[in-house]
């Protein structure tokens, strides 16, 4: 009931909204700045550092589509949001894009009026557990207390996958993520549950990391990506091939450290020069100069040098490639072709 | 007489005796101890009790303050220099505390603008707080907000300038026409005021460089800092929009207490995280697209507007607790409205009121860290958010908090301290 009355609310947001504002790739010219909306701090993901310059998986993202759009990757005003204002504040207007590991689903992708423009990281809802729980599988938590994020789909997800497996569970409601590691450490409750990416980074920071262990099952799927509102399809566009730029660049060998060579003149591979401006009318289609894609890859790297200096393996937080890994190597990641 | 008397008893001492000590057991520490401690079994059984839960807690607090580290970048540092010897990671404190105090968005080269203005809040705020002080010094109290503005927000200096003028022009409006009637001198008073604030803001449009500083907008402002901003001007601001709100709940005018009446229950029967989600989500819905009105501004208003019902009830508490002889001694020496509630009923009102008041200040003050939730970067919401979850910080937890505390503590502590100073001074019943 609350959850409709909400959800409600925001729809109607939405529609008001879609009608104030069509342009926004003009908006954001006018302006000079991206308005991108992230969180208020999920490790790797997105995170101020000490000198208070916004860095992380997500993050790149928002400088990529500021370094095409724009040509400045520093053009961005980051707006931190929280769980539940994050929709609020891109219905509204007040972000031009949001790139918070929101996950892609249908009444978000529907009912709210959004538009989400891919996915860049695949995740997944996992467990973690004590290691002297000996619990070896999911199927084993029958009765535990499970500490859980409110206002998320892993909340769902979770009673949807004990009711599944016809087993009952005790919730311990908790707002952010540091709060649920504190509550789980200090024995709080059993399990802790969200997605896979935040328990690893998590575990990497805890005091014995050896002590937990993560639980083999993956109860729900959990693709993130950046999204817009509905109808600004032109600007939903250059989102969604800033992104996919930075995927082809991998795949094609482009690097932040050769970008501005293979860019400066035709080459060989003429799917690489299409992608960099040296070939064809590609930034003109989308309303952008013809070294909007070298621009961006110049400014944070391709998508598996995003990878690896915020969550990869070299990283704190060291999560393996896995789904995210490019097609050519097993993973989910494949951009359409640059054509 | 004498002669008898020497002669039938045996010995007279005609010296005093010098005082003896006490016995030991009934002076001093020993004495104190004896009757406050160990007066009775069930008193020493609690006694010893008491004393292992006060040591319980040393022995966990000690070593981790006098172990703990200040040195490193992340707490993986902390974990190796520490090596477990329960020593806290404090290091966390050395690197982020310019952000703990001022947000990770305000620019750090210009974070000595707010230092100034909290630094001259304790030559502005005196003046108010003492009143054996001269009274020349309320002039720097009146022109601090307009400066503290200036030098937190920046901008051309044309706004704070000219919303003073218009402060001041309003003033003397009011004073020339207030003789006509109260109402007629106010209703001058503001419009000469919006004139004078609509020149300014058309000459601070047309010349944005005059005397110009770094503007910063209100979006990158944070930390205890922004706590510091909520509370002074809210707490400020409810004062005044309190008392009136409680003489208006006791007025004689259907529509001034109607209004009055519906304000303050209205407000009173609503959490404030709620006026905080109106403030800032539904606000947003509400305003013409395009229009950005000023975050941490919706903010001041809904607190405000929150703490200033919470003070009218206070108050109109102290009014009622004051016998009807005062309403009527007023009435009949002949002074109008106005005069006999500044001179006669709102001074001994707000007397008994202070303590209440103090009360909802010091609430209000820790009220203001909810502002977290909106995801605004309070001295709370740095905490949970930006550090907490920040790679290299992630599983630090007690040192924060620890930090929070003794901030907040500090601020609070000195306000009550203050109101009880203050009761004693106007205390004017011989107990």
């Amino acid at each position: 009931m609350k959850n409709s009355v909400l959800l409600g609310t925001l729809a109607f947001a939405g529609l008001a909204a879609a009608g104030a504002s069509a342009a926004t790739l003009d908006d954001v010219k006018a302006r000079g700045t991206l308005n991108c909306g992230v969180t208020t701090g999920v490790p790797g993901f997105a995170e101020p550092d000490a000198n208070g310059v916004w860095q992380g998986f997500d993050v790149a993202v928002c400088r990529a589509v500021a370094a095409a759009v724009l040509g400045d990757a520093d053009a961005v005003t980051f707006v931190p949001t929280t769980g539940k204002t994050r929709f609020t504040a891109l219905a509204s207007g007040e972000i031009d894009m949001l790139a918070r590991n929101t996950t892609w689903t249908f009444s978000r992708d529907t009912d709210l009026k959004f538009d989400f423009v891919g996915v860049n990281y695949y995740d997944g809802q996992g467990f973690m557990v004590p290691a002297d729980l000996g619990v070896s599988s999911a199927t084993e938590l029958d009765g535990a207390t499970v500490c859980i994020q409110t206002g998320t789909t892993t909340e769902l997800n979770l009673a949807d996958y004990f009711r599944v497996n016809g087993m009952s569970y005790e919730p311990v409601p908790i707002e952010t993520g540091a709060e649920a590691v504190q509550q789980y450490l200090a024995g709080a409750c059993d399990v802790y549950t969200t997605d896979r990416s935040a328990l690893a980074a998590q575990r990497a920071g805890f005091e014995n990391p050896d002590d937990s262990i993560l639980l083999p099952e993956v109860v729900s799927k959990e693709p993130l990506g950046p999204l817009v509102r509905h109808g600004d399809s032109e600007w939903a566009d250059i989102v969604r091939w800033t992104l996919n730029a930075l995927i082809s660049a991998e795949e094609l060998g482009v690097t932040q450290a050769n970008v501005e060579e293979m860019g400066s003149a035709a080459g060989d591979n003429p799917e690489v020069n299409r992608l960099l401006g040296t070939e064809g009318e590609l930034g003109a289609m989308i309303g952008l100069d013809a070294s909007w894609a070298k621009n961006a890859i110049a400014a944070v790297g391709n998508y598996g040098e995003v990878f690896d200096t915020n969550i990869g393996e070299g990283t704190a937080i060291g999560l393996a490639r896995g789904l995210n890994a490019q097609y050519t190597d097993g993973g989910l990641i494949y951009s359409p072709p640059f054509r | 007489m004498s002669d008898a008397h020497a002669h039938s008893i045996a010995f007279v001492r005609e010296t005093e005796l010098p005082p003896a000590p006490p016995p030991t057991a009934e002076t001093g520490a020993v004495k104190w101890v004896r009757e406050n401690l160990f007066s009775s079994i069930f008193n020493t059984i609690m006694t010893i009790l008491g004393l292992l839960i006060v040591l319980y807690l040393l022995s966990g607090l000690i070593p981790w303050i006098v172990n703990g580290t200040w040195e490193g970048a992340s707490i993986r540092d902390c974990r190796e220099t520490l090596q477990g010897s329960g020593g806290g990671c404090f290091a966390v404190l050395a690197e982020r505390w310019p952000q703990l105090l001022f947000g990770f968005q305000y620019p750090d080269y210009l974070r000595w603008r707010p230092s100034l203005a909290f630094a001259l809040l304790f030559l502005a705020v005196p003046p108010v707080l003492f009143f054996k002080l001269p009274r020349w010094m309320l002039v720097i109290t009146a022109l601090y907000p307009f400066v503290a503005y200036w030098l937190i927000w920046g901008g051309t200096a044309i706004t704070p300038i000219f919303a003073l003028i218009g402060v001041i022009a309003g003033y003397f409006a009011f004073t020339r026409v207030e003789r006509q009637g109260f109402v007629l001198g106010l209703l001058a008073g503001v419009i000469v005021a919006a004139i004078m604030w609509w020149i300014g803001g058309y000459i601070a449009a047309e010349e944005p460089g005059w005397l110009r500083i770094e503007a910063v907008p209100s979006r990158e402002m944070g930390g205890f800092m922004l706590n510091m901003i909520l509370g002074i001007v809210c707490v400020s601001l409810s004062i005044p929009i309190g008392i009136v709100l409680a003489l208006g709940r006791q007025s004689r005018l259907p529509v001034v207490k109607g209004f009055c009446v519906v304000f303050i229950e209205f407000v009173r029967g609503v959490p404030l995280i709620t006026l905080l989600f109106v403030a800032n989500v539904v606000l947003a819905y509400f305003l013409p697209p395009g229009t950005n009105f000023d975050l941490i501004v919706r903010v001041i208003i809904m607190i405000t507007m929150f703490s200033s019902a919470y003070i009218a009830e206070v108050i109109r508490g102290g009014l009622a607790a004051l016998p009807k002889g005062q309403y009527e001694a007023g009435d009949s020496l002949g002074l109008d409205y106005a005069q006999s509630m500044r001179l006669i009923v709102l001074p001994q009102a707000l007397k008994i009121s202070i303590p209440g008041i103090v009360n909802v200040a010091v609430g209000l003050f820790k009220d203001t860290t909810l502002v977290s939730v909106i995801s605004m970067f309070d001295l709370v919401g740095m905490i949970r958010g930006p550090i907490l979850s920040s790679t290299a910080w992630t599983g630090v937890y007690w040192e924060l908090w620890a930090a929070a505390c003794v901030l907040f503590f500090v601020v609070c502590y000195g306000i009550s301290q203050y109101s009880q100073w203050l009761e004693r001074q106007l205390r004017t019943d011989h107990r």
